[in-house]
Formats: C-alpha cells, structure tokens, sequence
C-alpha cells in the first residue's frame, strides 16, 4: 500500500541544540534534519542559532558556516552556488527547492530544513537518488539518428531549435520529482516529471529521429501515466 | 528480501506495457459523454419529482428515454470502473490485492450495468 505514515525506524526526535554565543544581535534559527547510518539512532532534529551577521544571504551560506564554524559532522551537497548544479536540493521551509537560490531572509521564522521527500537517506540531508538518475538513464537522454551523420554539424532551424526552450534548462535537481505524489507511491515504476520532461526534450528535437521508439517506451500505464495532471 | 539489481534493471523493469493509451483516451471521452447526459438525467429526475409510478414508467418506457438511460448507466459505470482502476493502481501496491480488487470492480460494474438495461428493456418493451 501507499505509505501515508512514517515507518517506525524514520520517525523524527528531538536532537541537540547549538546556542549562539551570548550578546549575538542578529540570530537565526536552523532546524535541521539529521541521521547517520552509524549509530543506529532515529534521525532527529538539531537547532544551530546562526549569527546573521556574519553569514551571507542564503540557506546555503548559511548551511556552510553551520558546517565550518559549529558542526562539521553536518553532512548536504553542494557544488556551484548560483543554481546551475543541482546538487544542493533540498526541502527548506517546506518546499523542494535548492539552498543556494533560497534568500534566508525569505522565510519567516525558524528555517527548518530536511532532505528531498520519500527517498532513502544516505545521511543528513543527502538523499540516494540511485533510481531516478536510472530512471534518466532508461529514457536515452542522448541524441539518436539513423541518418547518415552530416560532414558537419546536424543543422537545425530557428523555429525548431524553439521547441527545445523550457526543456534544456532543466538541471536534473529532481525538486519537482520528489514533491510529487504519484512518484512518492510508485517512484520505481513511475518516471517522474523531472525524467518525463527529458523524455519529451528528445521527442521535441528535430535532429532525432527516433520519437516512434521513444513513445513506444513511455507508453506504459506506470512509467507515464500515473502522471494524473492532464 | 534484499534486492541487488542495478538502479538500471530496477528502472527498466519488464519493459514498457505498450498499454495504457486506451484507458487513457476512454476516461476522457466518457467523462465528456456523460456532460450532457448527466444535465439530462438530472433535469429529468426534477421534472419527474412528484410524479405517480404510472407516469414515471411511461417516462422510462419511451424509447429516447430508454436509449439515454442505457447509455448514461453505461457510459457511467464504465468511466467509474476506469477511475476507480486508477485509484486502486496508485494505492494498492501488492500484486494480488491489485489484481484482485480491479477484477471485482470490473465485475460489479457489468453486473450492475447488465442489471439496469434489462429493467429498463423490461419496462419499455413490456416484460
């Protein structure tokens, strides 16, 4: 069945509290979901109050001063810091988004921060998103022709290459595939938004010539529709 | 039990159904087709309030209205064994249940569709 309740062994304590030095003006306050596969425990919350000032604008600096200046056992992602990578998803204040385009000062209150929705944990905030990028892999993200290949590059028309645009920019981050339901139920089966786009990114591509294979390997009533939104 | 497989074999499973396209398409031209029947069986029942079990079967009897009723307890027990199989494949997760739940929910849909065409040709055509 659909799981609607957390199993046992995820329910969630309380974990320590990180208080900030006395006489700190500006502070914030992070909760902050935590497990480790080492000590057998239940994952639990911890509380780092974060001088603000000393800290830069978003989740993510603040995250990274968290992890240098009073916990270095925090463990999350992070690669370019502007958006581009991906790696630093996470739900923060309740939304799937990524910590370094998240202003803190956007969320009122205490921040609380926990990893991407109903994937395994492999510690902290880092996810194992194993399958959805098997998920990807199973799709053929690549171009595919039975053409003869040109002398040079596959040329493609204005109009065309327009078709592409709100499809390339995707960087695969899977916010959108972990908040939704359908993929919380049947996440093995079902493709998800994130690759279902990428999908139709090749579909869409005027170079490839392989959209019958593509659209025969979709159909299926788990791996595309369980999609229920159209 | 402890699975093994690649996150590629798992992802790959037993390949695509290539099904899937006709449930797809039959839930929403039967959502579309009961629209006007629907606005129809309920202006009918209003209009009908009050009537005598006399007027009510002769009502039922003639033949436009036969050929609506047919089709509206038809096309609405279908869309309903349609929706419902969706619901039952997005929440019931073990094989068998699935299996199971989905056959009777077909079944009670043909019985209760059969059961209603014959009572209303019963009355109609005079039984």
């Amino acid at each position: 069945m659909a799981e609607f309740a957390l199993p046992a062994n995820s329910k969630i304590g309380v974990g320590e509290t990180y208080k900030a030095a006395a006489g700190t003006k500006n502070v914030k306050t992070f909760k902050v979901y935590r497990w480790t596969p080492d000590d057998g425990k239940k994952p639990s919350v911890d509380t780092y109050e974060v001088d603000m000032n000393s800290c830069g604008p978003m989740v993510l600096d603040a995250l990274i001063k968290i992890k240098n200046e009073i916990d270095s056992s925090l463990t999350f992602r992070r690669s370019c810091r502007e958006g581009v990578c991906g790696s630093c998803a996470m739900n923060i204040d309740g939304t799937n988004t990524l910590a370094c385009t998240k202003f803190i000062d956007d969320v009122k209150g205490d921040i609380k921060i926990y990893p991407l929705p109903h994937m395994p944990v492999v510690r902290d905030l880092v996810p194992d998103l194993n399958v959805p990028y098997a998920q990807l892999a199973s799709i053929e993200p690549w171009l595919k022709s039975k053409s003869q290949p040109p002398t040079r590059e596959r040329l493609q028309s204005h109009e065309e290459r327009a078709k592409l645009d709100g499809l390339w920019e995707c960087i695969l981050c899977f916010c959108c595939t972990t908040s939704c339901p359908s993929y919380w139920w049947a996440g093995e089966r079902y493709l998800g938004p994130a690759v279902l786009l990428q999908a139709y990114r090749w579909m869409a591509d005027s170079r490839d010539d392989a959209v019958g294979e593509r659209l025969d390997a979709l159909e299926d009533p788990f791996r595309l529709y369980r999609c229920h939104t159209p | 039990m402890s699975d093994l497989r690649t996150p590629l074999a798992r992802a790959r499973g037993l390949g695509s159904a290539r099904d899937g396209l006709h449930h797809w398409w039959a839930q929403r031209l039967t959502a579309i087709a009961l629209i006007p029947l629907v606005v129809w069986f309920a202006i009918s029942l209003v209009m009908l309030s009050g009537a005598d079990y006399d007027i009510a079967r002769a009502w039922i009897g003639s033949p436009l209205v036969m050929v609506l009723l047919i089709l509206t307890i038809s096309i609405g027990l279908h869309h309903g064994q349609l929706g419902i199989q969706v619901v039952i494949e997005d929440y019931v997760h073990g094989d068998g249940w699935k299996l199971a739940l989905i056959v009777a929910v077909r079944f009670i849909a043909v019985i209760f569709g059969l059961a209603a065409i014959v009572a209303i040709l019963r009355i109609g055509l005079g039984g």
